[in-house]
């Protein structure tokens, strides 16, 4: 600021002056912006980010079996079984692991490319101190897996820090034998149809949520404001409640015995042995999801057809075209960006549902998110979760910056 | 939807069947909530209407499930985590989002689109894909199983809610009400306490309770990186959803749709007295 006061004829100085404090107003705000941006950072695009390295990264089994990944690493199935080295040194180190207690990391990462190798590692590793050499003759006599080469590929894979046979298997391919690349059998192809399934499900309930949500949209958009806002409450009530007690409430009214079961066999409509059964499956989950999503389509286009003038359709009807015609070639090309804005959200969000599916879906609704949450909790495979996980990410991510470019995230608004 | 009497016959019928069909998705909405209400005073262990409640028997009702829900220790206890999460959560993200607003509403902001646009991603990733994250990122720091390694889920959870509301109010903020404080002598933290915050505070509160009801309300990042010891109310309901379907969940949800009732009015109120404050016309 000091340099103010010396203002030059020519001007010099002021301008210098000015790009300071403007330089120093734009560092000012970064400051300020630097605490949540930091943690944010570090607690959410950093663990993002693990997510991603999970995929193809995994080191726990080179360090459990150093020697035999280095050994394994120049061995090829085409040279047949290993050699007697090989064994031996696995041999070695197993049993290290043993005692380390590091063998079931080992073993449950072998079991997902081989079933049933935990078996033949721990018990390889049990008896592993008293086996005598040849170690090559008595690994096979041991168990006759060792002398199979998929045992042997299984552990080469395994052993390998960086894979990708996690993206790989997400999208139904695996590595053959040979190392090259090939659809898994047929009976096993499962992700690509949960993730085609999962975007036609996510297309339905958006499709409805603009079905259902335009006409709402519009009438709270025109009615008087003392209305508008008595109807905005009842939109946001279900926005408001938990996703949990919504599902709740689906169940309570699908079920079997439930609410609308019940009132179909009360008028007549069913006998008591015809109860249909709306739970389980996908069209069960789709009616959940839209009713729970619908407040996400009908805000932002509220918000839209509240700033445009009524007089728009008063010149296209004084101009002389009928009703019909004038909110669709006047009305509706207006309310385009609230109905992008509430289609595309609604979209994001339901390609990432998981709580409605798990609990309503049964097994022909399950989505691409519980499939995620099955391989981190119960097979506990990781990598794959990881790599799955991904593939949903990224997608979710093209379409952020697809919402971003069309409507922009400051116009984001809840409520 | 001003009716004309220059309206056609036809139009008019138009009208009606555009109101009745608003009609039925105002219903759709609201009414698997209503539902619950009743059916939560049950006296029998049923998750239906039993023919004596639609006979209005005053004996079918009951307020056993609640006091099923409040004797419980296993209840009250998830209740207690529920609430200390919550709050600790709520207070976190309201003080990093009011940061994060105010520094994306200055003009000078640089590299304002990507910043915002990282604030507001927690939104938008997958809550499960979010959820492993967190387990993976928590893993080798001790942080699974912990109240700390929650509420820090929690806050990155809720962090873009409260920048969203709060960012919303200062949309319209005089600044010229700063210079004039600042004009006026006073140091730019004294300003911010005694000129910003207090018109603003309405916004932060509605982010806080935003804030509060989502971490209240989460299940997914808790059974990721949760243990027994931050058993959490959502939790309780999802086990039981899972496994022994109890009528004390629909008590329980009967008050957590009361207390998202009272919430929403709270807003309400904060949102008109916000709107007073900054000068804004109600139209």
């Amino acid at each position: 600021m000091r340099d103010v006061g010396s203002v030059g004829l020519d001007g010099v100085a002021l301008k210098r002056a000015l790009e300071r404090s403007g330089r120093r107003r734009r560092m000012w705000s970064f400051l300020v912006v630097l605490p949540p941006l930091i943690f944010l950072l570090v607690a959410f695009v950093y663990p993002m980010g693990k997510v991603f390295t999970r995929g193809f990264y995994d080191s726990t089994v080179s360090e459990i079996i150093p020697e035999t990944t280095a050994l394994l690493s120049s061995w090829d199935v085409g040279e047949g079984l290993p050699s007697e080295e090989v064994y031996a040194t696995l041999l070695r180190e197993l049993v290290a692991a043993k005692k380390e207690r590091t063998l079931g990391l080992l073993g449950t990462r072998l079991n997902f490319e081989l079933s049933a190798a935990l078996g033949v590692v721990k018990s390889t590793a049990r008896r592993g101190a008293k086996m005598e050499a040849p170690y090559k003759e008595s690994m096979i006599g041991l168990s006759e897996r060792w002398g199979s080469l998929d045992i042997w590929v299984a552990l080469k894979r395994v052993s390998e820090n960086v894979s990708m046979k996690h993206f790989l298997a997400s999208v139904d391919l695996e590595y053959d034998r040979e190392g090259s690349i090939v659809l898994v059998p047929e009976e096993e192809r499962v992700y690509v149809k949960i993730l085609l399934r999962t975007l036609w499900m996510s297309l339905v309930v958006s499709f409805f949520t603009l079905l259902l949500g335009f006409p709402v949209a519009h009438l709270m958009a025109t009615v008087k404001r003392k209305h508008a806002n008595l109807l905005l409450i009842l939109v946001l009530l279900p926005f408001w409640t938990s996703l949990l007690v919504r599902t709740t409430s689906w169940i309570v009214l699908l079920q079997r015995n439930g609410v609308v079961n019940d009132l179909l066999v009360w008028t007549g409509l069913l006998s008591d042995d015809q109860r249909l059964s709306m739970m389980f499956n996908m069209e069960g989950t789709l009616v959940a999801m839209v009713q729970i999503l619908l407040p996400f389509a009908i805000l932002p286009m509220y918000s839209v057809m509240r700033t445009i003038p009524p007089s728009y359709m008063k010149a296209a009807r004084s101009l002389g075209a009928s009703y019909g015609y004038a909110f669709l070639r006047v009305y509706v090309p207006c309310t385009i960006p609230g109905l992008a804005a509430g289609v595309l959200l609604v979209f994001i969000l339901s390609t990432g549902y998981y709580i409605t599916p798990a609990l309503l879906g049964g097994d022909e609704g399950m989505m691409i998110s519980n499939f995620i949450a099955f391989h981190m909790k119960k097979t506990l495979n990781w990598g794959f979760a990881a790599a799955l996980a991904c593939v949903v990410l990224l997608g979710v991510m093209v379409l952020y910056w697809l919402y971003d470019r069309l409507v922009g995230i400051e116009k984001l608004k809840l409520g | 939807m001003a009716s004309g009497s220059y309206r056609t016959l036809s139009e008019r019928m138009w009208g009606w069947i555009f109101l009745l069909f608003c009609g039925g998705v105002f219903l759709f909405l609201v009414m698997p909530l209503l539902v619950i209400v009743p059916l939560s005073f049950n006296a029998q262990p049923y998750f239906t209407f039993t023919s004596e409640m639609l006979r209005f028997d005053s004996e079918a009702f009951s307020f056993r499930w609640y006091e099923q829900f409040w004797l419980s220790d296993k209840w009250r206890s998830s209740l207690v985590n529920s609430f200390f999460i919550a709050t600790v959560t709520a207070i976190c993200a309201s003080i990093l989002g009011v940061l994060a607003a105010l520094g994306l509403s200055r003009p000078e902001m640089p590299y304002r689109r990507l910043i915002n646009a990282i604030l507001i991603s927690p939104l938008i990733v997958p809550i499960v894909v979010s959820a492993a994250g967190l387990f993976f990122f928590f893993a080798p720091l001790g942080l699974i199983g912990t109240f700390p390694g929650v509420i820090i889920a929690h806050t990155v959870l809720t962090l873009p809610f409260v920048v969203i509301t709060v960012t919303a109010t200062l949309v319209g903020f005089d600044k010229s009400l700063i210079r004039a404080g600042l004009m006026c002598g006073a140091s730019p933290l004294r300003v911010f306490f005694q000129v910003t915050l207090p018109l603003i505070l309405p916004g932060v509160l509605s982010g806080a309770l935003f804030a509060f009801v989502i971490s209240f309300d989460e299940v997914v990042v808790v059974l990721f990186v949760a243990s027994v010891e931050q058993q959490t109310v959502p939790r309780q309901m999802w086990a039981g959803l899972r496994e022994e379907l109890s009528p004390i969940i629909l008590a329980v949800a009967t008050v957590l749709i009361g207390v998202s009732v009272v919430l929403l009015l709270m807003l309400e109120m904060l949102r008109r007295r916000s709107d007073r404050l900054r000068g804004v016309e109600e139209t």
